[in-house]
């Protein structure tokens, strides 16, 4: 057998999904955003809605998330990124608004930007990476952060007298009737992977279908901060942040009706 | 010749944002300006001309959603009141640094702080110095009729345009309430879809497209050669404002051997104040700068050299003085009159003032 024969599309298992760029990606290996940006980029074109997509990007380590993906991209400021996806949906209704945000960005300086987008209903995909710390500014304490973590700014652990306490707010997101497809993933396994994927394109096509805002939140590692081994990182994950952060879904309306944001007529 | 109408100042702003064809409107109630946004929702522009008409959370939001819309080419404003510019300065200056187009409209109000809903133009320094972090500038207009507060809307947003920057209107609490008549303009389409990939396509983010591949905006630039060249590109972009859209009014300016100069309301003021003088025999003229940024530094150097002094009569502490006194040079003296904290000075103040700091001094 030649060099020839083995490369060969027939023999083709797996290939870098078409909408990543040939950027080399800044993320520390073994980093949860790499793998969500693949399912992403898949999700994409597998819905074929790359000439229709507006990519969101939050401030935090995947704020160069625009440097990876073949689609339009604005990035946003810290937390602001549901505020911008609104602007960008409510005048361009024929396109597919997502936003690609950090625990930090979403659930602390932008919590309220995320609360009222969601509540208003606002067609759009929300991608929620939590890896219960601010990754890009060195590993301090984020409002996910679980009590007794240790981080930058809570390097005894996490005290809720002192820090209060991490924050669910998926679970809050999901009561909001604004909102139809709400989930909790991870991307440690293939098999985990491979789930993500499939909420991830079930959050897309809602979003097409104006069902309103889907939420995805992907419990993630932050190896470089934990200061764990990527493979040490996801085993600490799974058995410190699941117990707390159960994945699965949260609600799922999208066969009923969207709460609608048209105006009533008199 | 289009509409004529009694209405208020802030109702104007509303009228004219639907019929320029603007695309959507993002805000977030405060007095003195609430009118802007309850006239818009009583008008249902999305039923006639397709705007999008939407009361954010605040006014954080308002300005980050304009960011948004502005970044797929949409023309797009928001309007709030001095604090809540504020809680906008960090969107503006991200809108100024990714170089998008929009239209803000400040309806001021004393301050500092919660201050007073009554009317102040101390938010000068924060419209023309900057405002938000960063070396950014915006394109300031100060209407001082509501005929303006109509005209400007579309005035605003054909700069913002053409410079691809974000775009002014400062006004306060007094032109704002006062109700005056106004021509409206006549309308506008909205720009379509397929005109904004025509005009736009090099940079919107609208989705990418076969012919143009893809866009992306950011103000974010980690190699510092590039981004000292970004911020090169924005300074020279406003040097360009300085040369090509300067707006002034010179009232009476001929023969007079004192200047007031004033913006806005105070412009108003100080037109009386110029009458007043003149029936006392002195020769009082008014140069009323339209644009405050860029700011009209040329005849206020070229009138220094024939009068014998200004006053700049302001609704605050003294700021826009600075800017006079820069371009006038030391030649003369330029002095400041002003009144704060929601105090509209009288015609009558403002001769005292010139009298006493300039004639009789
Ligand atoms: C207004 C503002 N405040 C603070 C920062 C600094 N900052 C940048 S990223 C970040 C936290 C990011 O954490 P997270 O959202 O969890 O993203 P991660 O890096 O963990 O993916 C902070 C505080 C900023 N850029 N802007
Ligand atoms: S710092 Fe953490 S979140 Fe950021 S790239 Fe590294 S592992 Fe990922
Ligand atoms: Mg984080």
């Amino acid at each position: 057998m030649n060099l020839a024969d083995i490369i060969n599309p027939n023999n083709l298992v797996y290939e870098k999904p078409k909408l990543l760029t040939e950027n080399t990606m800044h993320y520390c290996p073994g980093c949860s955003h790499g793998v969500v940006h693949k399912l992403l980029a898949e999700v994409i074109l597998d819905l074929d809605i790359q000439e229709k997509t507006i990519g969101v990007s939050p401030v935090g380590c995947a704020v160069f998330a625009y440097n990876y993906i073949e689609i339009d991209w604005q990035e946003a400021a810290h937390g602001r990124a549901p505020a911008v996806a609104t602007g960008i949906a409510r005048c361009n209704p024929d396109k597919v608004v997502f936003t690609y945000q950090g625990d930090g960005d979403l659930a602390s300086i932008g919590a309220a930007e995320i609360l009222h987008a969601c509540n208003r209903g606002e067609n759009i995909v929300v991608i929620f990476v939590n890896n219960g710390i601010y990754g890009m500014t060195g590993g301090q304490m984020a409002p996910t952060t679980l009590i007794g973590q240790v981080t930058a700014t809570t390097p005894n652990g996490r005290d809720a007298g002192r820090n209060g306490y991490p924050l669910k707010i998926t679970e809050l997101i999901a009561q909001l009737p604004g909102t139809s497809y709400v989930t909790r993933q991870s991307v440690h396994t293939p098999a985990s992977i491979r789930k993500c994927k499939k909420a991830i394109s079930k959050a897309f096509q809602a979003a097409i279908d104006k069902k309103g805002t889907s939420f995805v939140e992907v419990v993630s590692t932050c190896n470089m901060n934990w200061k764990l081994s990527p493979v040490k990182a996801n085993e600490w994950m799974v058995d410190n942040m699941f117990p707390f952060y159960q994945p699965g879904d949260l609600k799922d309306s999208t066969k009923t009706d969207p709460a609608s944001y048209t105006p009533l007529k008199n | 010749m289009g509409e004529l109408r009694l209405m208020k100042g802030n109702e104007v702003i509303a009228e004219a944002a639907i019929r320029c064809g603007c695309d959507g409107y993002f805000g977030y109630p405060i007095t003195p300006q609430s009118e802007i946004m309850e006239t818009l929702m009583d008008r249902e522009p999305w039923n006639e001309t397709g705007m999008v008409v939407l009361q954010a959370e605040s006014e954080i939001a308002s300005i980050h959603m304009v960011h948004g819309a502005a970044g797929s080419g949409k023309k797009v404003m928001t309007s709030s009141s001095s604090p809540g510019i504020s809680l906008m300065a960090e969107g503006i200056s991200y809108i100024a640094g990714a170089e998008l187009p929009c239209l803000i409209v400040n309806v001021q109000r004393g301050g500092p702080g919660l201050g007073t809903i009554q009317p102040s133009q101390a938010d000068y320094f924060q419209s023309t110095k900057g405002g938000g972090h960063g070396d950014y500038r915006l394109i300031v207009l100060a209407p001082s009729s509501v005929q303006e507060m109509n005209d400007f809307v579309e005035t605003g947003f054909k700069l913002a345009f053409k410079y691809r920057n974000p775009a002014m209107i400062l006004t306060d609490g007094v032109i704002g309430q006062m109700m005056e008549k106004v021509v409206l303009a006549d309308y506008i389409p909205r720009v379509t879809d397929e005109e904004i990939d025509r005009r736009h396509g090099s940079w919107v983010t609208n989705g990418r497209k076969p012919n143009r591949g893809r866009n992306i905006i950011t103000s974010l630039e980690m190699d510092s050669l590039k981004m000292e060249h970004n911020n090169i590109r924005l300074q020279d972009k406003y040097a360009k404002m300085e040369e090509e859209d300067v707006l002034f009014e010179e009232v009476q300016c001929e023969d007079a051997e004192y200047l007031l100069v004033a913006f806005g309301s105070s412009a108003r003021i100080c037109q009386k104040a110029v009458d007043q003088c003149r029936e006392k025999g002195i020769k009082v003229g008014l140069l009323r700068p339209i644009t405050l940024f860029p700011f009209p530094k040329k005849p206020i150097a070229a009138l220094a050299k024939r009068v014998k002094g200004m006053l700049v009569v302001e609704m605050n502490a003294g700021q826009m003085v600075e800017d006079v006194q820069l371009a006038a040079g030391c030649n003369i003296p330029v002095k400041h009159f002003g009144r704060m904290g929601g105090i509209i000075p009288s015609p009558a103040e403002v001769v005292e003032a010139l009298e006493q700091k300039l004639i009789g001094g």
